[in-house]
């Protein structure tokens, strides 16, 4: 069963990112490795990504024409997605675990920031016949 | 040339899943390693890849492949023990014996082995399911990683924990007690099954690239029977894989729609794999105790032998479900056996039979029980009711396709009720 794991924060979450200590980006940095090692080496590893800063976020519509129309003055309260893994597991629990790894990385001061993790399973195209 | 390349690529890759569980058997008989032994083999299989088409095919290619995954196993060896000696020289020993008869009594027997290994109960599904396709079926980890759509490095790591698994639970390299075999065998039909299974739905349209494992399914079920041809559940099992795979064609419409049983262009169907199923099955049927595979294979045939839709003989299918409900707690077995309930006594008891269902966990959460639900409401004539659950069934299915399906049934429901 494959899962997304995704990382939500409000800009402000960015904003504080930008301004942690050089120690504390280095252990979250250092724990995200690890992190991802422990990932491959389970072999659930399907894909990641990060994404750049909300700063320059848009929400796109089609007007007239098709042509794009961006919108891009958000409120302070909405939550951006900051990243995401897709994982291949056995059970949602396995997933849930990965999630709360993830959920732990260090923030400032190295404490656990604990950030929430959506975690929502992938449409695939497995069947049960019945046996 | 592109052309006489692509001539060449098909028979060695078909060569190469044949003799893959008998040289790695024969690799793990002189080693004592089937982890490294593994390995090797996987190596000298990509060296035959490179090397044959260019070179043409060796005059022996079983013992091709069986003098590189030695030297393969030599170089490991000797690189890992520089200091441990003794070993080195067994192992170059071992190397020099020459490949020059093979047992085809042993290679069976080891093959065999190989197939209840990979599938022991000790691994997870997915993990057995990884190793069986390589170390018995052949397929190159790239073709498996394809296969389950994930990088190929997982499904290395995947495989490489697998041995592990077996290496720390001491699995010896011989064929389970007798007492231990029935339980063992079952596990590996499940394996093949599972495999099958993951490759039914997905070897259509866009899929098409995707490394076909109906077909591995089937491979891997017709070589286990050869190595059992007494068993009539391993029979049972390739006759179910080839009277449902029989269908494939009919099963997805041009855009990789669902197309249910029902509504099938029976023509589609492949009548030479349903002849080989029935036959393969009429044979098992009479040799003694009939298995859950047997039986739904027997299901499947009597679907796949109705000329048309109105012929299908239901009470014969509610009398296999009957037999197989006792065998099988499986949520799918228990809302079939509803459905042919509905389909002998009418829509009323097999909406009945689903009542009875709430208690049960497994089944209360399956988004079947909505979806079978649906149908039969449908056929008891309440339009609102089954759009309704076939709204639900949507909400909780994680198949694409089927989650299209059963919106699609809904909102059919909706617009009729609407427009009329």
């Amino acid at each position: 069963m494959k899962y997304i794991l995704m990382m939500h924060g409000k800009k402000a979450d960015w904003d504080e990112y930008t301004r942690w200590s050089k120690e504390d980006l280095q252990r979250n940095v250092d724990y995200m490795r690890s992190f991802s090692k422990e990932l491959n080496d389970s072999g659930v590893f399907v894909d990641t990504k990060g994404l750049a800063l909300p700063h320059e976020a848009k929400n796109v519509r089609a007007g007239q024409n098709g042509e794009p129309i961006t919108d891009g003055v958000f409120p302070e309260s909405k939550e951006f997605l900051a990243g995401y893994w897709v994982i291949d597991v056995e059970t949602p629990e396995q997933a849930y675990k990965i999630a709360a790894r993830a959920s732990a990385a260090p923030g400032p001061g190295g404490k656990p920031a604990n950030m929430p993790i959506e975690v929502r399973q992938v449409l695939g195209s497995h069947s049960d016949l019945g046996v | 040339m592109a052309l006489s390349e692509h001539a060449t690529d098909l028979p060695i890759g078909h060569l190469l899943r044949e003799l893959t569980p008998q040289v790695l058997g024969i690799v793990v008989r002189r080693f004592h390693d089937f982890a490294a032994a593994e390995d090797a083999v996987q190596e000298a299989s990509i060296a035959a890849v490179i090397e044959w088409p260019q070179q043409g095919l060796p005059e022996n290619p079983r013992a091709w492949l069986t003098q590189v995954a030695f030297r393969k196993m030599t170089d490991q060896i000797r690189s890992e023990s520089a200091r441990r000696r003794r070993e080195t020289e067994v192992a170059e020993e071992a190397a020099r014996a020459p490949v020059t008869t093979f047992d085809a009594v042993r290679v069976k027997d080891d093959t065999l082995v190989l197939l209840f290994m990979c599938c022991h109960p000790a691994l997870a599904p997915s993990s057995a399911i990884a190793l069986t396709l390589r170390a018995v079926g052949g397929l190159t980890t790239a073709e498996i990683a394809n296969a389950f759509l994930v990088p190929e490095a997982t499904m290395a790591q995947r495989i490489s924990r697998a041995k592990q698994t077996i290496k720390a639970s001491g699995i010896p390299f011989q064929l389970p007690d007798p007492d231990e075999r029935g339980l063992r065998l079952r596990s590996v039909l499940h394996v093949l099954y599972l495999i099958f299974n993951e490759g039914y739905t997905a070897t259509s349209g866009p899929h098409l690239r995707r490394t076909d494992l109906s077909q591995e399914g089937i491979r891997l079920a017709r070589m286990a029977l050869q190595l059992e041809p007494e068993n009539t559940e391993i029979a049972g099992l390739l006759a179910l894989m080839l009277l449902t795979d029989a269908r494939r064609h009919a099963r997805t419409g041009l855009n990789d729609e669902l197309i249910p049983l029902a509504q099938q262009d029976r023509a589609l169907w492949d009548r030479g794999q349903i002849a080989e199923g029935v036959a393969l099955l009429s044979a098992a049927l009479p040799k003694g105790s009939v298995g859950p595979y047997q039986l739904q294979a027997a299901i499947a045939a009597v679907h796949d032998e109705g000329g048309r839709l109105e012929d299908t003989d239901w009470p014969q299918i509610l009398a296999l479900y009957e037999l197989l409900k006792r065998m099988s707690d499986n949520p799918m077995v228990i809302l079939n056996h509803a459905i042919a309930v509905a389909m002998v006594h009418g829509p009323k008891e097999g909406l009945n039979l689903l009542d009875g269902l709430k208690g049960e966990p497994r089944i209360a959460e399956h988004y079947r029980l909505d979806a079978v639900r649906a149908h039969l409401l449908e056929m008891a004539g309440d339009s609102r009711a089954a759009a309704k659950y076939y709204l639900a069934a949507a909400g909780k299915t994680v198949n694409l396709p089927e989650r299209n399906y059963l919106l699609m049934q809904s909102a059919r429901l909706s617009t009729m009720i609407r427009d009329s």
